[in-house]
């Protein structure tokens, strides 16, 4: 860590660096250590200004955005979109702009449509950090996701990773896959068809149809969250099956070392897509997770505040 | 100079140096850190829980000079609150690192007291700071730059002293 942060925006792991993420990383441990204080704040971010604008519903991960920029002593705004202008009918841009006359250095967005966070980034000129655009990018949580795999296995790299579930309209697994592969690891997907990528295969991952040989040696199994409305679009035939069929369990996971590690990105649902015992048991890493969500959006916001205080605004 | 902390420490009311605890600032304080704790674990047969802090996250310059990409972890694994803590550093000038250490030591408790223990004392104070034990004052030039060089571990403190070299820019 001998130079600054080379990106003015966090949109996605693509476009990245192994170096930027390391930097990110191990920014990301002091600020664990932070967390961990009697006093669980820093004045480094006095006098910033942050903006969570969320046009999807989210809880953990508004809440650990909002955590890290007051834990930097920066001003945290939040604005959802179902108390907002956006209900009377304000396009993105002209929001986007309202909030930027109010001179924020982050702008945290989430968005249904893949791609707004780089069309809005284009425009602005503070800084973007994507918070999960459509079926795009989830690039903290995949930086959280690795934190919490270098924490526990010391590396990124030779490691063989299982998504398991709908990896198709999954950010989170498009995210972390790309991270991975960055490092040399093996990432493979397993799932129902209709919720796996078309071509697979292209993007440089393993495809499962079956559980067990895709868990067979894995470090670490990624499960995904299976929505309900998949059910109504006719891509899954019963939580039923699926539980049966890709649900991880104890009696599934007989396939996986007896090592491996369980995450999953949440909220869960206990029953369908994981079991009770799995997730709470001794190798569930699900809480690491979400410890590890504030330090690593604290490394984020630290690294482009700085980065968005010497750029000068537009006019 | 561990020598006179650990007097200090009994003529302000420990009755033993128990109360003691010693804080390195990264990175130049640290080696002088451990090398006061070992020295007055010898003198006292005593360990004196050790600790770093980064201040790199404290700065007063934060707003430009963000973000600061050597930033380092801060550890320290016992209480504060209620102990006499040593802050120390390799070179004391303008007196804002210690500033921002004494800020981030107050954010892991409430020390009893803290002193300023420092190797070389150069003057060029920017803030109202003042170290209670210096290794040694040197006589400088303001922008001249002072390192100070390590020889193999395990040598006294009074050898590295003599290890310290003005080198003018």
């Amino acid at each position: 860590m001998t130079r600054p942060f080379r990106h003015q925006h966090l949109l996605g792991i693509e476009g990245l660096e192994p170096q930027d993420v390391i930097q990110i990383l191990d920014t990301a441990e002091v600020f664990f250590e932070v967390s961990r204080r009697p006093v669980r704040k820093v004045p480094t971010l006095r006098g910033k200004t942050v903006i969570n604008l969320f046009y999807e519903a989210s809880t953990r991960t508004r809440t650990s955005f909002e955590l890290a920029g007051k834990r930097l002593s920066a001003d945290v705004v939040n604005i959802s979109t179902s108390t907002s202008s956006v209900k009377k009918g304000e396009t993105l841009l002209d929001t986007v702009r309202t909030l930027e006359a109010m001179h924020p250095d982050v702008v945290i967005m989430r968005h249904a449509a893949s791609g707004a966070p780089h069309y809005v980034s284009e425009r602005v000129g503070c800084s973007v950090v994507n918070a999960g655009d459509g079926q795009h990018e989830h690039p903290t949580q995949a930086l959280l996701d690795a934190f919490t795999i270098r924490r526990k296995l010391g590396t990124l790299a030779g490691l063989t990773v299982t998504i398991c579930g709908d990896v198709a309209h999954s950010r989170v697994a498009r995210s972390n896959a790309l991270l991975l592969s960055l490092f040399g690891s093996k990432v493979r997907i397993v799932g129902p068809r209709t919720l796996l990528p078309p071509m697979g295969e292209s993007l440089g991952v393993e495809v499962f149809d079956r559980l067990e040989p895709a868990l067979e040696g894995a470090n670490v199994v990624m499960v995904l969250r299976i929505q309900q409305e998949r059910l109504a679009g006719a891509l899954l035939p019963s939580l039923r099956e699926y539980s049966r069929t890709f649900g991880i369990s104890p009696r599934s996971l007989a396939a996986a070392p007896d090592d491996a590690l369980i995450m999953h990105p949440g909220p869960m649902n206990r029953g369908v897509e994981i079991e009770p015992s799995v997730a709470d048991g001794a190798r569930s890493l699900v809480l690491d997770q979400v410890e590890a969500g504030v330090a690593v959006r604290m490394a984020v916001l630290y690294q482009l505040a700085g980065e968005a205080g010497s750029a000068p605004a537009r006019a | 100079m561990a020598a006179s902390i650990v007097e200090e420490a009994m003529r302000t009311g420990a009755k033993s140096p128990e109360r003691l605890a010693i804080v390195g600032i990264r990175r130049g304080g640290v080696p002088v850190a451990a090398l006061l704790a070992s020295e007055i674990a010898g003198a006292e047969d005593f360990a004196v829980p050790t600790g770093t802090i980064d201040i790199a996250l404290y700065r007063d310059d934060a707003a430009t000079a963000l973000p600061d990409p050597k930033i380092g972890p801060s550890a320290i694994d016992f209480d504060v609150s209620g102990r006499d803590v040593v802050l120390v550093d390799d070179v004391l000038q303008t007196g804002r690192t210690v500033r921002a250490a004494i800020d981030c030591l107050l954010d892991y408790g409430r020390p009893r007291r803290i002193w300023l223990a420092v190797l070389f004392d150069r003057g060029g104070r920017e803030l109202p700071i003042a170290a209670d034990f210096v290794g040694r004052p040197v006589e400088i030039e303001e922008t001249a730059k002072l390192e100070v060089f390590w020889d193999d571990a395990g040598a006294p403190l009074a050898a590295r002293v003599s290890a310290a070299k003005v080198t003018p820019r």
